[in-house]
Order: structure tokens, then sequence, then C-alpha cells
């Protein structure tokens, strides 16, 4: 177990060190201004020095990202549920769901936050809205596709919708809601950053904006780091929760 | 629990396409009747029709329990694939179909039935650390744990090497006794061995087949068995090769 984590930690870091190593190779051999790209002797010391500040910013657009999936997720697990136990709201909004799907959720974010403000509402909204649809068409797809030997074993059981949903669909549909989480641990830190772009007064996005509109390239770069971290997390997060549920429910 | 007889009459279609022209069977209460026949002639549809299962061949006719209860709440049934849950233990597995339709599980009877098929001490494990010869042997335990009059085998052993095949073949004449089974079969090796009466299934109908006299389960090896066996591989290669040809 530590053996694996210690050669885990080993293949993340040897390709890091090599983008360090090229990174400060281009700054030094080509002489760019710093403004334009800061060594990451430079963007170290940026991330340093403004500490406080990041960690405050990371600390808001996190709990953004947070909100925003477990709304996201809740509802989209909600909303396949109920498209795979009832057949009229398969009718009733499964047309719906394609049309809204048809709208890229990120487009809405400047309507979004022209409705809700610069706070944490419109954030969360958009980031719920783009992690809806990834969770709640993955998880509806693999419910709709029971094996035909385990339909007839329902069929033959005289099973209801409810107890075949909980106890064949739902359990066979583990790996589609797997797959709908990895997309949103793709997608939520983008809602993150573009929610931030179109207006917002605190998080990382915001912190970009501001630093680079201050020539402050070092503070964005650090920034950047600080959000890359964010969503290496959350990736983490899904593949650890993967790996237990797949253990745990001999998929694989 | 009474087991009925089943009576067959009429003629199955695949649209314009007759899968078999018409025939007239009764299959005999609480016996073993095997169904023998090539893959594709249309055995399986008239289990799922029997079955009440949703089947891609229509019956122009009728097949109906002579006491004329409706067969499907009385039917279990057990494919060549096991069927298992994989996520689910094997007790859990047996008791699944009592947990669909809401009733509490009985996991003694079901831990006595895992013993009953030689797999004490195995109720935690999943398929996926049961050999296919043991996920069989589950899904034999779901089926006897069901308890139904009419037991359905689609090919249950076709996918098992020969010597799990025999075991779990005098197994399943065992516990299943004193029921109404159809063995859908393409074995004639197995239809010699289990059946109290056999069907050759074809185009041109249903014919019935001649078996030794001696009550199954038949040795493998006993000398009227394999007599029987070459018998009938011989009609059955007569009867097929005008299709073949």
């Amino acid at each position: 177990m530590i053996a694996r984590a210690a050669r885990g930690l080993w293949r993340a870091t040897v390709p890091l060190l090599v983008t360090l190593a090229v990174w400060q190779a281009v700054v030094s051999l080509s002489g760019v201004p710093r403004f334009i790209l800061p060594g990451p002797g430079l963007v170290a010391r940026a991330l340093w020095d403004n500490a406080g500040l990041i960690w405050q910013n990371t600390l808001w657009s996190a709990s953004n990202l947070g909100l925003g999936l477990v709304i996201g997720i809740a509802l989209g697990v909600e909303t396949a549920l109920l498209l795979a136990l009832s057949r009229r709201a398969r009718w009733l909004l499964r047309p719906m769901l394609v049309l809204a799907q048809a709208v890229p959720a990120f487009a809405l974010a400047p309507v979004i936050t022209l409705w809700l403000g610069y706070g944490m509402p419109s954030k969360i909204v958009t980031i719920a809205l783009v992690t809806y649809f990834p969770i709640a068409s993955a998880l509806f797809d693999r419910l709709m596709s029971l094996p035909a030997g385990l339909r007839d074993l329902s069929r033959l059981s005289g099973a209801g919708r409810w107890r075949e949903t909980v106890l064949l669909r739902l359990p066979h549909a583990v790996p589609g809601l797997l797959s709908g989480l990895r997309l949103a641990a793709v997608y939520g830190p983008l809602a993150v950053l573009i929610g931030e772009w179109v207006g917002a007064s605190q998080g990382l996005g915001h912190l970009m904006l501001m630093s680079n509109g201050r020539g402050q390239t070092a503070l964005m770069f650090a920034a950047l780091i600080a959000l890359s971290g964010l969503s290496l997390s959350l990736w983490i997060a899904v593949e650890a929760l993967s790996r237990w549920s797949s253990k745990r429910l001999s998929f694989a | 629990m009474i087991a009925p007889a089943i009576h067959m009459a009429g003629s199955l279609h695949a649209g314009e396409r007759c899968l078999i022209e018409a025939f007239e069977l009764t299959l005999p209460a609480g016996r073993w009747s095997a169904l023998l026949g090539p893959s594709g002639v249309g055995k399986t549809s008239l289990l799922r029709l029997i079955a009440a299962l949703p089947c891609a061949a229509r019956l122009d006719g009728r097949i109906a329990a002579q006491d004329s209860a409706a067969m499907a709440p009385r039917v279990a049934m057990m494919a060549q694939d096991d069927q298992l849950l994989p996520w689910a233990g094997a007790l859990d597995n047996v008791t699944i179909c009592a947990r669909l339709r809401g009733e509490r599980p009985q996991p003694e009877r079901a831990a006595a039935l895992l013993a009953d098929v030689g797999l004490a001490g195995h109720e935690t494990r999943k398929p996926s650390h049961l050999s296919a010869g043991q996920r069989q042997r589950v899904a034999l335990a779901r089926t006897i744990y069901e308890d139904r009059a009419i037991v359905l085998l689609d090919e249950p052993f076709s996918a098992l090497d020969a010597m799990t095949r025999h075991a779990m073949q005098d197994l399943a004449a065992g516990l299943l006794t004193g029921r109404t089974v159809i063995l859908i079969t393409h074995d004639p090796a197995e239809a010699i061995r289990l059946a109290d009466s056999a069907w050759i299934v074809t185009r041109a109908g249903i014919a019935p087949c001649p078996l030794p006299p001696t009550a199954p389960p038949r040795a493998p090896e006993a000398a009227t068995t394999l007599t029987a066996q070459a018998a009938l591989l011989h009609r059955m290669r007569l009867q097929l090769a005008p299709e073949a040809a």
C-alpha cells in the first residue's frame, strides 16, 4: 500500500520536474520578459508572497465548486432515476432534456450572472448546470441498459418497477454514474473559471483576470497552479471512489 | 405444489418465415421433457412463450398448462448464461427473486440450498470469484429456491466441461424431481441422460423420440445409454440432413 503510494508519487514527480526544467530553460535561453513568461522561481515567490490571498480565493472557488457539484449530482441522479422509473416522465422530459442539452451550459453563464449577481449563487448555479447533464445522461443510459438475462429474471420474479430499479438497475448503473462523475470533474473547474471570468468579486478566475490586468503575470500563474491543484484533487477523489466501488461491486 | 402437464399445439413463426410447422405435443406432469434440436430452430422461443417473456417469434396456436391455470407465475428458469448479479454474493444471488418481489428472504433456506449444490462456505463469494461450474450451481440453487412447479432449463450445462456437466446433471436431476421440467438442449447425450421423454424439434415439426426404458438420470457410461445415444444421433442426422443441405 505504502510502496504503491510511493511509486505513484515518484511517477508524478518525474514529469513535474521535467516540466519545471523545460520551463526554466525556455525562460533563461529565450530571454522573454518576465511579464510575458515568468520563470518557475518567480511564480513560486508569487505563490509564497500571496499565500493568504490565493488561499482565500481558492477557498471561495472550492466551496462554489463543492456546492455546485453536490447540487448538480443530486439533481442529475434524481432526474435519471425518475426517467428510469416512469415511462410517463420519459415521454414528457426526454425531449426537454435533449433540447436543454443543445444549449451549451457555458453560454448561459453571462445570463445567470446577470440574473443572480456577482456572488456565490450565480457561480453555484452555473457549476450545477454544467455538471447536471453528464451525470443525468450517463446514469440514465446505464439504468436503461439492464442485460437481457437480468430483465428476464426480474420479469419472471414478478418484480415491480421500483424494486427492479433499486435492486438491479441501480447497482448495474454505478459505472454510468462514475463516468458521469468523471465528466463532472472535468467540466466543474471549467465552469468555476467561466463563471468567475464573466463576473465575480472573488475566486481564482477573478484573481487571474485581476493580476493579468495589472501585469502581475507571476501571480496569474500562481492562481492557475492553485486552480490546477483544485481540479487535480477533484480528479483524485473521483478516481478513488471509482476504484473503491468497482472493487466493492465487482465490476471491471 | 402440483406440477402440471403442458400442452403445446400450433406453429411458430418469425415475421413471415415459418420456424416450426404444425406441431402438437403434451409434456407430462412432474417429469423431465427434453426438446432437442439445432440452434436457431426456435426452441428457446417455445420456452419464452411458456414463461410469458418477450419473444421475437409468434405462435399461431396455444401453449397452456393442462390444469388451465396460468403458467407464468409457476415458472422458474435457468439459462446457459448464469444471469447472476456480479455485485452480490452467492447467498444474495439465491434470494434475489424473493427480494425483487418484496418478500422477506430466507437466508437459512438459501444457505441450505447452497450446501445442497456443494457450495457450503461460499455464501459471500461473488460470481467473479467462482468458477463457471460453481456459478451454474448458484443459478441452480436460485432456481430451486423459487420452488416453482414448472422449471425451464435453456441449455444450462452446455458451457461447462464434460465432468462438471455430468456432476451438474446428476445434481439437477436429484433436486428437481417432482416438477415439470423442460430441458432445451442440442446435445443428444444430455437428453438421453436426463429426460423421461424427448422430442426432436425441426422445421417440419416436433417428433417424439424413443428413450431407454430405465429411469433417468441414466449413467453416461452405461451401454444402454450409449446405444440409445448413438441411435438418436443417427436419427437427428437423418432428420436434419435435408435442412443442412
